[in-house]
């Protein structure tokens, strides 16, 4: 089993190497993407494979060797495979198994081809090891991975020129790499004040010493380290108020956006919560955990907010993924972590089918992101409207669909649990949810042919891409009917969250009220978006106008916030330090240099060439050191 | 009067003073030989004047070794200077500014 808990971990490292160290320089090489994606697929069959170990025997705990060693600190390069670690490590490695083969296609036309993939497997590699490891500095260590991963890919096309903030909100793919990397390492600071903390208290950061001791800390030392811990989860998971960078992130490409800003790497925020549930289920840290569960709901319900009035498809997607985390992290903070985890792993496969099926519109409509533009598009690409619809229907959470058992049992656990503000926020945003992703739809693929007008000629993806998406497609579907087999098996490891009898006989009415407002939603999105000819949908001017909707299509006018009275007011002291800088520092370096450059051109005018004025500066110099040494010895 | 240490090592001091004078002013050669010859004679007595006082033989040693010294150097010095003699047809340090950087 060890050997295969390595080959998991190190085929995409592997691969990741194969493209960076051996074909960086090189044309485009189909070799690359072969190798790599059945690389990553590699990872994944050992993945299974483990997941079937861990089902039957249960957890594998490996310690490859150590790694930090210094007096009483010893931290060793570890792995632990459990349940928890085993369903990341499916969903991670058949989300980028998929999204490297669909690459093979999407970036076919790329020139940086070869460099994507040593990304993307990088990527990969980070990830599993922020899943897999047994201690917080390896979970650290991957956490700091995928941030780089993430900064490399976001900014991708890093030779696109910056936009002005109307014309683009997220100015250019660079600029929004490092809002990306910069948001993240604010958070990461708290992160690592938390396993600082740790340290200190425990003298240890492997999972099961810490974990055991917790019960011996101090109440207010347990609410700092979970608030810590928890700044962190709210950078990676793009958590009010450092949402942000999710959207902006879109500028990567779309591949990019599906694997780690919808499937994975944001879901590290929600792994850390889930991982650390020891922590957060004390009753110490009942308010840190509600105020968890009060923000996840609260982020639902604005992201959510911002959807329905976005034009870009992309951002559209992104800012479901962040209402998803929303839902992921309320059910988290109510202590359902075993729900949480569930809904993570559908919501992975629903939402990565959906960013590849808008990456499939893009590449038809020659990278044009605005729905406005497009429409009445699912004669000429079939496939893709198929998996869209199913991916929304998902997304809707309606029945049969894997996002519908899972996000189903968030409400009835916020329900459960008596925080009925927290359930109505919820069921509200699940039918915003069902609205703005069908507006999506309609608009790209019903309705009016728009994109004729203005001279696009779509074509579907590649066949076989279509092919490879069929899996998340059938997952998409099929997921939540073994919702009772995934929580027999992970409650081996998670606590168990039971549904208290009192409530549980109204689940059908719950259940019933969030398919009515969920169809509700699609209907509205029906009859105001799909709708041809006469029934067409037209721009409303006077409403674009109102002050709600531009609040809205300015996303809160948040972005504007931060630029104005953080990057810029930064940005003006960064300019007087560095004259300060200039002065003082510089000054003084320079000082010296012209200081022994003078000296210099002083003491050149005694190079007279006479010997008698050497001897002269001789006997002057001899006289000094006389008087120096009579003076020395009459002091001491 | 009794003639002591103090007097021999006054007499040292003006003519290594005298020796000192002359290599900064002289500007002939031979004559900045001599007011090396003269600096150290001046430390000769001084080493041989304070060995004595002190009832110990090494300082008198020491100057045996200057004076060996300095004969042997002188030697070779001379043999220098009528090269340069030679060669500039003086001995004036003017003349001979050949170092000027």
């Amino acid at each position: 089993m060890e050997n295969l808990v390595y080959i998991a971990l190190f085929a995409p490292f592997v691969g990741s190497l194969f493209a960076g160290l051996f074909f960086a320089r090189s044309p485009k090489t189909h070799l690359v993407g072969v190798v790599n994606s059945s690389l990553i697929g590699i990872a994944f069959i050992a993945a299974v494979t483990l997941a079937l170990h861990v089902a039957e025997h249960g957890a594998v705990h490996v310690t490859m060797m150590s790694w930090i060693s210094a007096g009483d600190l010893s931290i060793p390069f570890g792995f632990l495979v459990d349940e928890v670690s085993v369903t990341m490590m499916l969903v991670v490695t058949l989300v980028s198994t998929i999204v490297h083969i669909y690459s093979t296609g999407y970036m076919n036309h790329d020139k940086a081809y070869n460099r994507f993939f040593a990304y993307l497997s990088a990527f990969v590699f980070s990830m599993m090891i922020l899943v897999m490891s047994d201690n917080f500095a390896g979970l650290f260590i991957g956490w700091e991975g995928v941030g780089v991963c993430s900064w490399l890919l976001i900014g991708f096309w890093y030779h696109k020129e910056d936009k002005t903030f109307e014309e683009n909100p997220s100015i250019s793919p660079s600029w929004a790499a490092n809002e990306a990397f910069i948001m993240n390492r604010v958070a990461d600071l708290g992160m690592l004040v938390g396993i600082f903390l740790i340290y200190w208290n425990v003298g240890s950061l492997q999972y099961d010493v810490v974990f055991n001791a917790l019960p011996h800390l101090a109440d207010g030392l347990l609410v700092s380290i979970a608030i810590a811990l928890f700044i962190g989860a709210m950078g990676k998971s793009a958590q009010f108020p450092l949402h942000t960078w999710l959207t902006d992130a879109m500028e990567g490409p779309t591949p990019v956006s599906a694997l780690i800003h919808a499937a994975t790497m944001v879901t590290a925020g929600v792994f850390l919560v889930i991982r650390a549930n020891p922590l957060y289920s004390l009753e110490a840290v009942h308010g840190v955990s509600m105020f968890i569960a009060s923000l996840g709901a609260f982020v639902a319900f604005y992201a959510a907010s911002m959807a329905l009035s976005a034009r870009d498809i992309k951002r559209i997607v992104a800012l479901s993924t962040l209402s998803q985390l929303g839902y992921m992290f309320a059910a988290a903070g109510l202590g359902a972590y075993w729900i949480a985890l569930f809904h993570l792993a559908a919501h992975a496969f629903f939402k990565a089918l959906l960013f590849l099926g808008a990456g499939n519109v893009m590449h038809a409509m020659d990278d044009e992101l605005d729905i406005f533009k497009m429409g009445g598009m699912k004669k000429v690409m079939m496939g893709s409207y198929v998996y869209m619809g199913i991916a929304s229907f998902a997304l809707a959470g309606l029945p049969i669909m894997a996002g519908f058992y899972s996000k189903d049992a968030i409400i009835e656990t916020a329900f459960n649990d008596g925080s009925f503000i927290i359930w109505a926020i919820l069921v509200i945003t699940a039918g915003m949810t069902a609205f703005y992703s069908f507006r999506q739809v309609f608009f790209t693929f019903h309705g009016e042919e728009r994109y004729k007008a203005l001279g696009f000629h779509p074509h579907d993806m590649y066949k076989y891409v279509l092919v490879a998406m069929a899996p998340l497609a059938i997952l998409a579907i099929s997921f939540g009917w073994f919702m009772d087999n995934f929580h027999e098996f992970i409650t081996k490891n998670l606590p168990d969250y039971e549904m208290s009898h009192e409530t549980h006989h109204l689940a059908p009415y719950l259940g019933g009220l969030v398919i009515v407002l969920a169809l509700t939603g699609i209907f509205i999105a029906w009859k105001k978006y799909a709708g041809k000819g006469a029934n067409a949908w037209k721009r409303d001017e006077e409403f674009e106008q109102s002050f709600i909707y531009k609040l809205v299509a300015n996303q809160y006018y948040v972005p504007r916030f931060y630029d104005e009275f953080i990057v810029q007011p930064y940005t003006m002291a960064s300019k007087k330090f560095w004259e300060i800088d200039k002065a003082v520092v510089d000054g003084f370096v320079d000082l010296i240099g012209k200081m022994s450059y003078k000296s210099g051109d002083v003491s050149r005018g005694m190079q007279t060439g006479s010997l008698s004025a050497y001897l002269n500066w001789m006997g002057v110099g001899a006289l000094l050191l006389i008087v120096a040494a009579a003076i020395t010895a009459l002091i001491g | 009067m009794e003639i002591g240490i103090s007097h021999y090592l006054i007499l040292s001091g003006i003519l290594f003073s005298i020796g000192f004078v002359g290599v900064l002013r002289r500007k002939n050669l031979l004559m900045l030989f001599f007011a090396t010859e003269i600096m150290l004679n001046a430390v000769n007595i001084a080493f041989a004047s304070i060995g004595n006082y002190y009832g110990d033989l090494s300082g008198q040693m020491f100057a045996f070794f200057i004076i060996a010294v300095a004969a042997s150097e002188v030697a070779v010095g001379l043999g220098l200077l009528i090269i340069l003699y030679k060669k500039y047809g003086s001995l004036d340090l003017d003349v001979i500014s050949t170092m000027k950087g």
